[in-house]
């Protein structure tokens, strides 16, 4: 199905590259999606505004929104979208492609939530959560973690808040970062 | 004897979930359901992965979906998360050949290869529909009648779909609860956004839609919410005190995960299965149904 001036469009054929990008091409604007989404309040523009954007090839626009950031990953949209296009993995198409042309927008802390996450999983292949909040904090306000403290402790005292990261066995972990460099190596999902 | 591989995932391994792997294991036991926990898994990525590097995140699923298809058992999790994302990698290896040519390139690295034969499966669905709410009654040693629970299921035990529960409206949470003699409270949004992993990075923005689902438990008489997930049961409980600061109520509702609640009534020394770990206090709903 074409919908626009494929060809000149870059933007769009680089999401429609991602699997589950692809169905952006379908989407025929009827914003169930947006009527689903528990958090569209707090978008720029609403998932309809955003493919819609996305297919009259507004790179800038779109990737440096805050919209697809405050996607939950609940998949409402995706059950309920009459194209069968995979709404929740689109946003999460457009958050990579935001993270790799360094648009991401700096008015949400999730993209930076998300990278430190990752990179817990990618230096060793588990997300110790008490390390991962404090880096995260560290990365962008230290002084929320002053706040966060009572919420600790009573964690702490709970037998829920633990120091020690779980391990693999070194030859998995050598496996596990194997893998990963293969993948940098092979230049991501295109 | 019943056979699966078993995924707890991060946080019921290591994290602030550990009573959920410590019921569901002394659930399954009581079961005749033999957990055997995969070597060497590693994170599954969840979603922050998935959003920061598509392809890395699908090789950081695969890993362990490669090492699980050398066992030939289904894979159970039972971690919400977990489930979506491996059941992602699985679905885009069977849509889109050219992705799973390039993932199982780099597995290569490791000398792995996955052929996308793993049946990922939630612990709800092995427990509703593999063992059946009639084999789980027939377990029950003190029902809980009279416990009134919210049935929790969350956003990603059931979608994206096809699942094994309907999308919007899953009943198999329902049924179970009932099959322990326990009410299963009507609850409107058993299916809405708890938050996720949003809680730590737009705390404001989670808290406002857990404290829709607290309200919701509340006013339709639950005493105690079930859940499916270590992240929802995490931004109920332990968030629970910072939602009734900032809405200025007064929420003391129990969020306990399923497998604790059939532990209760399968007899099974409470000593196993974490209570302590509640930030809010289970003790006073529970009374009536714990042997002291």
């Amino acid at each position: 199905m074409e919908t626009k001036v494929q060809g000149s469009n870059t933007f769009l054929q680089e999401i429609c590259a991602i699997p589950g990008g692809e169905g952006i091409r379908l989407c025929i604007q009827c914003g169930t999606c947006s009527a689903s989404c528990p958090n569209v309040n707090r978008m720029d523009y609403t998932p309809r505004q955003l493919f819609a954007m996305a297919r009259a090839g507004m790179r800038e626009e779109v990737l440096s929104s805050n919209s697809m950031w405050f996607c939950l990953s609940c998949y409402l949209c995706t059950v309920r979208c009459p194209r069968g296009i995979k709404v929740t993995d689109l946003m999460h198409a457009l958050d990579c492609l935001a993270v790799q042309q360094r648009l991401s927008s700096g008015r949400t802390y999730t993209p930076t939530m998300y990278r430190s996450f990752s990179d817990f999983v990618y230096s060793i292949g588990s997300v110790p959560e008490m390390s991962f909040m404090i880096w995260f904090y560290l990365l962008t306000n230290p002084l929320r973690a002053m706040k966060m403290m009572p919420m600790a402790l009573s964690l702490l005292k709970h037998g829920r808040l633990s120091a020690r990261a779980r391990r693999l066995k070194p030859e998995a972990e050598r496996q596990f970062k194997a893998i990963l460099d293969k993948a940098e190596s092979l230049g991501g999902i295109r | 004897m019943r056979y699966y591989t078993y995924f707890p995932g991060c946080s019921a391994s290591h994290g602030g979930a550990k009573a959920y792997d410590w019921s569901a294991q002394a659930v399954a036991k009581a079961l005749e359901v033999e957990l055997i926990e995969l070597d060497d898994w590693n994170c599954c990525g969840s979603t922050p992965y998935t959003s920061v590097d598509e392809l890395a995140s699908y090789c950081v699923s695969a890993r362990n979906l490669a090492l699980a298809e050398k066992r030939g058992l289904d894979l159970v999790t039972p971690c919400s998360a977990c489930y979506v994302i491996l059941n992602r990698t699985n679905s885009a290896f069977r849509e889109y050949p050219a992705l799973r040519a390039k993932v199982n390139e780099a597995l290569a690295a490791g000398d792995l290869e996955y052929h996308g034969t793993v049946n990922v499966r939630h612990l709800l669905d092995v427990f509703a529909n593999d063992i059946g709410c009639e084999e789980i009654a027939s377990r029950v040693k003190g029902d809980l009648g009279g416990l009134k629970v919210a049935p929790y299921y969350g956003c990603q035990v059931v979608r994206p779909s096809p699942g094994f529960d309907h999308p919007e409206s899953p009943e198999s949470l329902d049924r179970l609860i009932k099959s322990l003699g326990a009410e299963a409270t009507p609850f409107p949004l058993k299916t809405r956004c708890c938050g996720g992993s949003l809680v730590i990075s737009e705390e404001n923005v989670a808290l406002e839609l857990a404290h829709k689902l607290l309200d919701s438990a509340s006013s339709n008489g639950a005493e105690c919410i079930a859940t499916v997930c270590p992240l929802c049961q995490t931004n109920l409980d332990v968030y629970q005190s910072r939602i009734n600061k900032k809405f200025k109520t007064s929420f003391n509702l129990p969020v306990l995960f399923f497998t604790q609640l059939m532990g209760i009534a399968f007899g099974i020394d409470r000593r196993s299965l974490g209570f302590e770990k509640c930030i809010v206090s289970p003790k006073e709903v529970l009374a009536g149904y714990i042997e002291r």
